[in-house]
């Protein structure tokens, strides 16, 4: 795991090393994939933020006792799991003027991106209730217990652990994600390369270098969420 | 808002049509690609030799960190570099299939996994050969689990499809998109091409659903 | 009557086209300790369930202290409970788990304050001072910042029972309490109900499989058998003198078991 980790960052520093050494080709078009970073992470930030918020609150309201709630989260996260992600970026940014709403490329690659996975971290969320045991409810109605303390106090803190392999897997899933945000004429990492392939045809150290970067990013998270897991672990469950 | 119905009809829905069989051709040829591929990555990860082992882990790991689209650019890009050159449409069904037979890969691993020990004890105090293992005790009561997480991943290849239309595929993604540079109107064909994959899904989703009821009920009983 | 706490009115309770209560009228005194016994599936610990507010009856009415649980009184007559109604009832019965149901991402004393504090409005130090006396009661009050898992059952058991007397209840339903504990555990978790049973004045229910303890804390005992009580007396009696055949089955099987 931090072996893993302690490779690319190795790898990472001989790369900018190469950049900024004159006789590389590298330097020519590192700084305008780097320029494409910075707007992958921009937009990964933002989308992580909307997808959290979503999924919680739809994978709770699907569990809701209130038909009108339960039915709408549930009709949000059959047709955003159900559409592709690329015709949901295409119809934000391209129909949804027809609508009225114009939307900046970033808001539609947030949103879009946003709702799409919240959509899955739903049944995440959802799966994680479910899994806390009977017997908590139980115990909560014979401490009388109101149900939204319940929800807050007790069911909660114990699903979120549940929860944490799964949202791993998903906020790595999103930022791979985010490289279809240049649907909507963002530049990101994957545009930019694109476009630098288009100019120096360097094709090979180009594509690699980006495939390195989105793989630095994944195995950041996954160092971060492993981390998360233990801690929480050991903070809420206290499991020796 | 304004929906031109004679567009959508005259125009929207034939070359649409036409765009879906190719989407639906690279859904199943990519499947295939993963579901073979998969099985072979995943016997190589855990019984192979470990000088097999090691490479094959960082492969599966790498494939499953860094984007489908990128994957997709790599191969199309740097294959004809090295002399190898497929029409588009064969490329981006190799990219879909490399990208998911390293999460079938993972299918079969936790299939295999949730087979509770004792079988393995049971069949090992039976005294029956690694192959009668496999085959009547480890195989069958791993299909459950299998089945239908093939069965969405086969949903989510059919969902990645529109990734294509980057490489010039001429997918319902695609043919959208030129529909939509050509008369200057997006609203009726990216629409269409939503709901198409929204139905999609959803009547998949429900076959997966009876498949895996079937599985259930035919082998665990 | 107002010495009676607890009292089953033609109580029915259905799974489906299964009845698990069958019109069941039961009633408990006042500082009363009872137990149930019965084979599994006679409908033993869903007399508690439903005590509890954990399930629904079909049919009849249960009174807690002269009130309807399950009803309220409006206009001279019995309509459904509001949330309200069940809420300040409930508050007057705790209940004992056969798992413990202890909240494993608190420490002991979490647990013990959690409803004290959040549901009844203490606040934290009034909380935290009768919960340690509680603690301490059971034998506990050095685990206080131990969590579940760092706890054997039978020390969870007793911090289960502490986390319920600190709601202050004036009904203890015990769920089978030692059930699922290693045999060596058992005497602990009994010697706790015992001192309730003896030392306060507590109403108390019990569905047990320790036929000895039973008899030893025990005003009456009741032998349930489809959903109903077949037979009920005071412990001696019942024990040494069962009058029903299936009782007398019953009690001879347990009996060769130990």
């Amino acid at each position: 795991m931090t072996g893993r980790l302690a490779a690319v960052a190795a790898l990472l520093a001989f790369l900018l090393g190469l950049s900024v050494a004159t006789f590389s080709d590298l330097r020519v078009f590192l700084p305008a994939i780097l320029k494409g970073a910075v707007v992958t992470v921009e937009v990964t930030f933002w989308s992580l933020i909307l997808f959290y918020v979503s999924a919680f609150l739809s994978g709770i309201g699907r569990g809701s006792k209130n038909t009108f709630i339960r039915w709408s989260c549930v009709v949000y996260i059959e047709v955003f799991r159900g559409t592709s992600l690329l015709v949901i970026l295409f119809w934000f940014f391209f129909v949804l003027p027809e609508f009225g709403i114009t939307l900046s490329p970033i808001v539609a690659g947030v949103l879009g991106i946003g709702l799409n996975f919240g959509a899955y971290g739903a049944e995440i969320v959802r799966g994680a209730i479910v899994a806390v045991p009977k017997g908590q409810y139980e115990a909560c109605t014979a401490l009388n217990i109101s149900p939204l303390k319940r929800m807050l106090r007790i069911v909660i803190p114990q699903a979120v652990i549940i929860m944490i392999p799964g949202f791993t897997n998903l906020t790595i899933e999103l930022i791979k994600a985010t490289a279809l945000v240049s649907a909507v004429t963002l530049v990101d990492i994957t545009y930019a390369s694109v476009q630098q392939n288009q100019l120096h045809y360097r094709t090979l150290e180009i594509f690699s270098v980006t495939l390195l970067l989105y793989y630095c990013f994944a195995q950041i998270v996954r160092f971060g969420m492993a981390m998360l897991e233990d801690y929480s672990k050991r903070h809420l469950l206290r499991k020796a | 808002m304004d929906w031109k119905w004679d567009f959508t009809f005259d125009v929207v829905l034939p070359r649409m049509w036409e765009a879906a069989g190719v989407t639906v051709y690279a859904t199943f040829a990519a499947f295939l690609i993963a579901i073979v591929l998969g099985l072979v990555l995943m016997l190589l990860k855990s019984y192979g030799p470990k000088f097999v082992q090691y490479p094959v882990t960082e492969f599966i790991e790498f494939i499953r960190a860094t984007p489908l689209l990128v994957q997709i650019f790599f191969l199309f890009f740097v294959l004809p570099d090295i002399n190898i050159t497929l029409p588009p449409v064969t490329t981006g069904i190799l990219a879909l299939g490399i990208y998911n037979s390293v999460l079938c890969a993972e299918v079969y691993r936790a299939g295999i996994q949730a087979v509770p020990r004792g079988q393995w004890e049971a069949a090992t105090a039976l005294n029956l050969s690694t192959y009668r293992t496999f085959r009547d005790i480890i195989i069958p009561q791993s299909l459950p689990p299998i089945v239908p997480a093939l069965g969405n991943y086969l949903i989510a290849i059919f969902k990645e499809t529109p990734l294509l239309s980057f490489v010039a595929v001429a997918e319902i993604m695609q043919i959208s998109k030129l529909i939509g540079s050509e008369y200057y109107r997006f609203t009726e064909a990216v629409t269409i091409a939503g709901i198409f994959f929204l139905v999609m899904s959803l009547v998949a989703a429900a076959m997966v659903r009876v498949v895996e009821n079937y599985v259930k009920r035919s082998i665990l009983h | 009557m107002s010495d009676v706490k607890i009292r089953f009115d033609d109580v029915v309770k259905r799974y489906g086209p299964l009845v698990v209560l069958d019109h069941l009228n039961f009633q408990v005194a006042d500082g009363e300790i009872v137990s149930i016994i019965g084979p599994s599936g006679s409908g033993k610990t869903t007399v508690l369930r439903v005590l509890m507010t954990l399930e629904e009856i079909q049919d009849g009415v249960i009174y807690v202290a002269g009130e309807p649980l399950n009803k309220m009184e409006s206009g001279g007559r019995l309509v459904p409970a509001s949330k309200a109604h069940v809420r300040r009832l409930r508050s007057r019965i705790g209940m004992v788990f056969q798992n413990f149901n202890l909240f494993p991402h608190m420490t002991a004393l979490q647990n013990c304050i959690e409803s004290p504090v959040y549901t009844n409005g203490l606040s934290k130090e009034e909380a935290i001072k009768a919960s340690m006396e509680l603690l301490d009661m059971v034998g506990l009050a050095d685990k206080r910042d131990h969590y579940p898992s760092q706890l054997s059952g039978g020390q969870q058991q007793r911090v289960a029972i502490a986390r319920t007397l600190a709601m202050r209840p004036e009904i203890l339903l015990f769920d089978e309490p030692t059930s699922a504990l290693d045999p060596e555990m058992v005497g602990e978790v009994l010697n706790v109900i015992r001192q309730l049973a003896t030392a306060h004045s507590y109403t108390m229910l019990m569905v047990t499989h320790q036929m000895g303890f039973a008899r030893e804390v025990s005003d009456r005992v009741c032998f349930f058998d489809k959903g109903k009580i077949v037979e009920q007396n005071v412990p001696a009696e019942l024990f040494d003198r069962p009058q029903n055949e299936r009782l007398q089955k019953f009690l001879s099987s347990v009996k060769e078991a130990h």
